[in-house]
Formats: structure tokens, C-alpha cells, sequence
């Protein structure tokens, strides 16, 4: 029982380790992608190539003056920030990182849990964060704060539900499990899941733009219109929580989407590069090039996160409504048709 | 087991403990925003209470569709209307009376309800394995499958209801 209990500590701190240390390189990268596609140096100063620059950045988060405006509401501006880091970090709880590995004679599972409803779960946690944001934005009683936070709330209600629709689909292709680790390993044997859900992993790419906030969907911090739109009033590390919990969502989400279509921890022959090292099932090192591989993934997401960013223009509410709603919605249920029948006469689904 | 209760016990004392006082909390707060944020509270309390049955799924869905959704859309609204005054008007005395009765016989109704479930023996599901997703998607689509439908008309209805009324002016 105690080791069972050291070992989920363990794992657990891993997991939450990993997520920060990602955001906070997350965002050096994002400053040094943004200086390449700009044609820039970026931040170089603090240590070599800047590699130093995210813990400046943290330390000045830190050290820098904590403004609560005097009208209002203590508690809750302290629990909006708060909320939304806490369902950041709550994210990476289902997340398989790798094969299960025999680590001194005992199998490990390199997950937090395998809990069988593990999609329902991140849309519960998910869903829960636009409190975070509502009630930040509400209790700094400044009308742009408001607005920035309803503009969020009203964007992330509405890419749910294609989102949603999408990972149906999703789910009828892998089988009708909803627990990630079954989605990542059905995809071992066979394609990738990208292969079956084109259409499904476009919506849900979109979807995962706007859920994160990210721009082209970063309508409510739009600074042309709202000042500094939810965090308007926010100084110091409470406006540093709301800026890093954004990353670790781009993190998460990029491992969410690495899992589902891309196989996670899989990669192309997989098993005959393993054959060919002489690894047997369960070997430490199967489950760190696992790691390795799922990595690269997750990586090339985020990357591709910072490109948009700083490619594509920021759009106009009405635009982003209709986009949702009129756009994505028909064409995730399209999707979903369409699965169906293709699952029919793949064998999946029988009457 | 403590004090002679076991965990389960415990669990469910405390989050019937919690429930119930955050459901007071939201007929007593005087701001609305704040009753709105006691009422997440004691919709996850209920989710727990899921979760003790057993019922995963449920409790999931539950978060999902009342904390996730339907109280987002309350709160965004009551933040819009502005309703943030310590010093909202108080009610007349009948209206009191009225809502005092109309609670009083939606609790006869619970009480007695409560009463007659004990003969329906709804336990008849009472494996232990009933809440997960598969039992549960396997029992409404095959037992339950007329109940069901007739539920997601109701809902469809529900949906082309609000879009009639959404819409500025019908043709």
C-alpha cells in the first residue's frame, strides 16, 4: 500500500513538473518561433540563447507590485486565476505517457490513472475552467474585464459541443472505449486514428485553438478592443498564472491531440525497431523512446499552435460565432455520418 | 473504519454534510453571483454522491451538463443583468406564503416518493458494475431503448423551441 502510494506521488509530481516545465519553455519558444518567422534575434540575453529567459520572466512575475482593486470582491479575484491553473494542471491526470515498464521487477503504468471515462473527464475538467476566467473577469469590477470574460465563456461553450461531436466520432473509430490509454494502444497495431478522422481532427485542431484561447481566437484578451480583455485588472504572479495556465493548456492539448489521432507513444514500426534492439515487452527503454516519440509529437503541435499565432490575423466576434456554430457544428455531424458508415463496413459497428 | 464508521460512511456523511449546507447557502447569499457559484459547488457534491454510488458516468455527465454548461449560461447572464446590489427589493409577505407552501408540498411529494421507491425494488440493476459506461449504454439502448427516445425528442423539441424564440422575427 505505501509503495502504491509513493509511486502515484511520485508520478503525479513528475506529471506536474513536466506540465510546468513545458509552459515555461513553452514560452521561450514561443518568443524565439515569433523572432524567426519575424525575422528577429528574440530574447538572448539571459544565459546562452536565452535559455534562462523563462525564469526571469517567472521572477519578475514574482517580484513585481500585487495590485487588488479596492472595490472588489477579495476572494473571488484571488479564485479566478486559481481555478483556471488548477484545472490546467487537472488535465494531464489521464494523459498516457508511455507503456507500462518494469521498473525494479514490478510493472509501472505511466499514467496518473486509467480511469474508464477518461474523455468525459477532461471535458468535465475542461468545462469547469471557464469559471476561472468568468470569475476573475466578474470580480475585477472593470467593464472590459467583464466583457473578456464573457466573450471566453460564450466562445468555449460553443466549440465544445463540435468538439464534443468530433471526439464521438473519434471514439466509434477506436472502438468505443473512452479511456485514452485503449484509444493510444488500438492505434499500435493498425494506422493512426488521423488516418480514419481527417475531417474529425481538423474540427477538433480548431476547437482546441479556441478552447486555449489562442490566437486567431484570442477575442477575449483582444487588446484592440478590450484593453487587456479578463486579466485587464490583473498584476503580478495572479496575471502570470492566468498567461502560464494558457500554456499548459496548449501542452495538454497538443498531448490530447497527439494521443487521439497520432497514436500517442506509437510511431511507424514501432515494434520492428524494438524487435531489431532486442527489447522485450515492458523494458524501460520501449517505454522512454515511447516518451520520446509521443515528445516529438506534442512538439510539433505546439509549434504548429505558435506558427498560427504568428501567421493568421485575430477574427471578428460575429466571425468566430458563425465559424462555431455554423461552420464546425454541421461539419462534425457530418463527420460523425460519415464514420459511421465507414466503421459499418469496416466491421466495427454491427446491428 | 473510524469511530465505528467505515470510509464510505464517512465520505458520505460529510458530502451530505457539504450539499446541503451549499444549497442553503444559495436561498441565503444575498448576492446572486454568489448563489450562482454555491450552486456549482453543490452540483459537484452531488456529482461526489455519484461517484459513492459508483456511477461514474453519471457523475461525469453531471459536471459536464450542469456545472460546465447550464450554470455557465446562469452566470453569464446574471453577471450581464448586473445584478450585483446587496440591496435588491424585498418580497411581499404573500409571496412568501406562497413559495413557503409550494416548497412545503414539493417536499411532501420527495417524503413520499422516497416512501414508495422502497416497494418498487428499483434494485433490481443493483450490481455494483451498473454505473459504467458499458452497462449502462447496454441496458438504455436495449431496455430502455422506447424511454429513451421519447427523452430525446423531448429534447429536439426543447432545441427548435428556443430557436423559435431566438429568432428575431419568424417568417
Amino acid at each position: 500500500m505505501l509503495a502504491f502510494i509513493i509511486y502515484k506521488l511520485i508520478i503525479c509530481v513528475a506529471v506536474f513538473g513536466l506540465s510546468l516545465a513545458v509552459a515555461a519553455y513553452s514560452t521561450l519558444w514561443e518568443r524565439k518561433l515569433s523572432a524567426l518567422l519575424q525575422d528577429r534575434v528574440g530574447p538572448d540575453r539571459a544565459g546562452p540563447f536565452g535559455l534562462l529567459q523563462p525564469l526571469a520572466d517567472g521572477g519578475k512575475m514574482f517580484f513585481k507590485e500585487e495590485i487588488i482593486p479596492n472595490v472588489s470582491n477579495k476572494f473571488l479575484f484571488i479564485l479566478g486565476p486559481s481555478l483556471v491553473m488548477l484545472t490546467a494542471l487537472m488535465t494531464g491526470a489521464v494523459i498516457p505517457w508511455a507503456k507500462d515498464a518494469y521498473v525494479g521487477g514490478k510493472l509501472y503504468s505511466m499514467q496518473i490513472t486509467d480511469i474508464n471515462i477518461g474523455i468525459l473527464y477532461l471535458f468535465g475538467v475542461v468545462s469547469v475552467g471557464v469559471y476561472g476566467i468568468m470569475i476573475g473577469g466578474w470580480a475585477s469590477n472593470n467593464k472590459y474585464a467583464l466583457l473578456g470574460s464573457m466573450r471566453a465563456s460564450s466562445q468555449m461553450i460553443s466549440y465544445e459541443i463540435a468538439m464534443g461531436i468530433a471526439v464521438i466520432a473519434l471514439i466509434i473509430t477506436s472502438g468505443g472505449t473512452l479511456s485514452l490509454r485503449e484509444i493510444v494502444e488500438q492505434q499500435d497495431a493498425g494506422f493512426a486514428n488521423i488516418v480514419w478522422q481527417p475531417l474529425g481532427f481538423i474540427i477538433f485542431f480548431v476547437c482546441a485553438l479556441a478552447e486555449t484561447n489562442r490566437a486567431p481566437f484570442d477575442l477575449p484578451e483582444c487588446e484592440a478592443e478590450l484593453v487587456g480583455g479578463y486579466h485587464t485588472e490583473y498584476s503580478s504572479m495572479k496575471l502570470g498564472l492566468f498567461l502560464f495556465a494558457e500554456y499548459i493548456n496548449m501542452f495538454i492539448s497538443s498531448a490530447v491531440m497527439a494521443a487521439f489521432y497520432f497514436g500517442g507513444y506509437n510511431f511507424p514500426f514501432a515494434q520492428e525497431l524494438y524487435d531489431a534492439m532486442g527489447l522485450a515487452d515492458g523494458s524501460k527503454w520501449i517505454a522512454l523512446i515511447g516518451f520520446g516519440a509521443y515528445f516529438t509529437k506534442i512538439f510539433l503541435f505546439i509549434s504548429v499552435f505558435m506558427w498560427i499565432r504568428w501567421t493568421l490575423p485575430r477574427f471578428r466576434y460575429d466571425q468566430l460565432m458563425n465559424l462555431g456554430w455554423r461552420i464546425l457544428l454541421p461539419l462534425s455531424l457530418l463527420n460523425l455520418a460519415i464514420t459511421v458508415v465507414v466503421e459499418f463496413f469496416r466491421g466495427h459497428i454491427t446491428f | 473504519m473510524l469511530l465505528g464508521y467505515t470510509i464510505t460512511q464517512w465520505l458520505f456523511g460529510i458530502l451530505s454534510f457539504l450539499s446541503i449546507m451549499f444549497a442553503l447557502m444559495v436561498v441565503f447569499s444575498r448576492n446572486p453571483v454568489n448563489s450562482v457559484l454555491y450552486l456549482v459547488l453543490t452540483f459537484f457534491c452531488i456529482a461526489g454522491h455519484y461517484l459513492l454510488l459508483n456511477a461514474q458516468f453519471l457523475a461525469v455527465v453531471h459536471i459536464v451538463v450542469y456545472a460546465g454548461a447550464i450554470m455557465v449560461l446562469f452566470l453569464f447572464v446574471i453577471m450581464l443583468m448586473d445584478l450585483n446590489h446587496d440591496n435588491e427589493p424585498q418580497k411581499t409577505w404573500i409571496s412568501k406564503i406562497i413559495a413557503g407552501i409550494a416548497g412545503g408540498m414539493l417536499l411532501c411529494v420527495l417524503v413520499g416518493s422516497l416512501k414508495g421507491s422502497e416497494q418498487l425494488g428499483i434494485s433490481q440493476y443493483g450490481s455494483s458494475q451498473i454505473g459504467m459506461v458499458k452497462n449502462l449504454g447496454k441496458v438504455l439502448f436495449s431496455e430502455f431503448l422506447f424511454p429513451f427516445e421519447i427523452a430525446s425528442i423531448l429534447l429536439l423539441a426543447a432545441l427548435v423551441g428556443s430557436i423559435m424564440i431566438g429568432k428575431k422575427e419568424i417568417k
